[in-house]
């Protein structure tokens, strides 16, 4: 399945995960995008273009603005792929600090 | 609740990183490590071998709700007390091959300290299929019990 690989090449990068961070909860223009970041215009439009690509993001036109929405079924795909395995670390962890606190108590 | 683990997986890399930071000593978190009892205990595993040691081995094995038995071992490489183990990983019976783990244990205040878990695979689709394998168990514990639930309304 291509999508997923493309999906976790656009994550990997801070810049474009703040812009996914920044979409969640409304829907922005390119300009209104960039005006949160220091980085070069063009290089947000960069990191949109691969956002777009991997279809994280989608484009509505309306009127002369183009605006950019978070794609929840594939943002979805990505949390549903790693977060298990996150979750069955975090348990394995919470458990080992837990015998440890007990551990370190009883001494 | 916000979990404390972070799971770096860059994307067509063959390796991965677990971080997490625990409210412990640096030494009690690597006790936890190397007593077979306190092992036992927090991996839910059966610890038949451990030898705390460089060039020695350790070999663990869980038993699932089915009663199957799976066997984990491993070679250790390197063994730093409070500081760091290097060793191989591997899953018997399964088509994971062998990982190469690098466990880094520091100090960050008396009381809490910060377990890094550089894990290396032999290949990246390796690692992604590892990756996935607790979504895959998720789903099929799922329908496990929805499974039960179907049976116990015939």
């Amino acid at each position: 399945m291509n999508l997923r690989r493309d999906v976790f090449q656009a994550i990997a990068d801070p810049t474009r995960r703040a812009i996914l961070l920044l979409l969640a909860s409304q829907t922005m223009t390119a300009g209104a995008i960039a005006a949160n970041f220091d980085t070069a215009r063009p290089t947000v439009s960069k990191h949109l273009q691969i956002l777009t690509e991997c279809e994280l993001l989608g484009q509505q036109q309306n009127g002369r603005e183009v605006y950019y929405h978070i794609n929840a079924k594939n943002m979805k795909q990505v949390a549903d792929f790693i977060e298990p395995f996150r979750q069955m670390w975090d348990d394995r962890f919470n458990k080992l600090e837990e015998i440890m606190k007990n551990y370190q108590s009883k001494k | 609740m916000e979990l404390k683990t972070k799971i770096d997986a860059e994307d067509g890399k063959q390796d991965l990183l677990i971080t997490r930071e625990f409210d412990l000593p640096v030494e009690l978190l690597f006790k936890a490590y190397t007593e077979p009892e306190i092992v036992a205990q927090w991996m839910g595993t059966k610890v038949l071998k451990l030898e705390n040691k460089k060039h020695g081995g350790y070999q663990f094995e869980t038993t699932d709700p089915k009663g199957n038995k799976h066997g984990f071992n491993g070679a250790i490489h390197d063994f730093v007390p409070d500081q760091k183990i290097t060793r191989t990983f591997e899953m018997e019976k399964a088509p994971f091959g062998v990982q190469l783990e690098f466990l880094a244990f520091e100090k960050l205040t008396d009381g809490t300290s910060k377990l890094s878990i550089h894990s290396v695979y032999s290949s990246v689709a390796l690692r992604d299929q590892m990756l996935q394998l607790p979504f895959k168990q998720g789903i099929n514990m799922a329908h496990n019990r929805l499974q039960e639930i179907v049976n116990k309304l015939k």
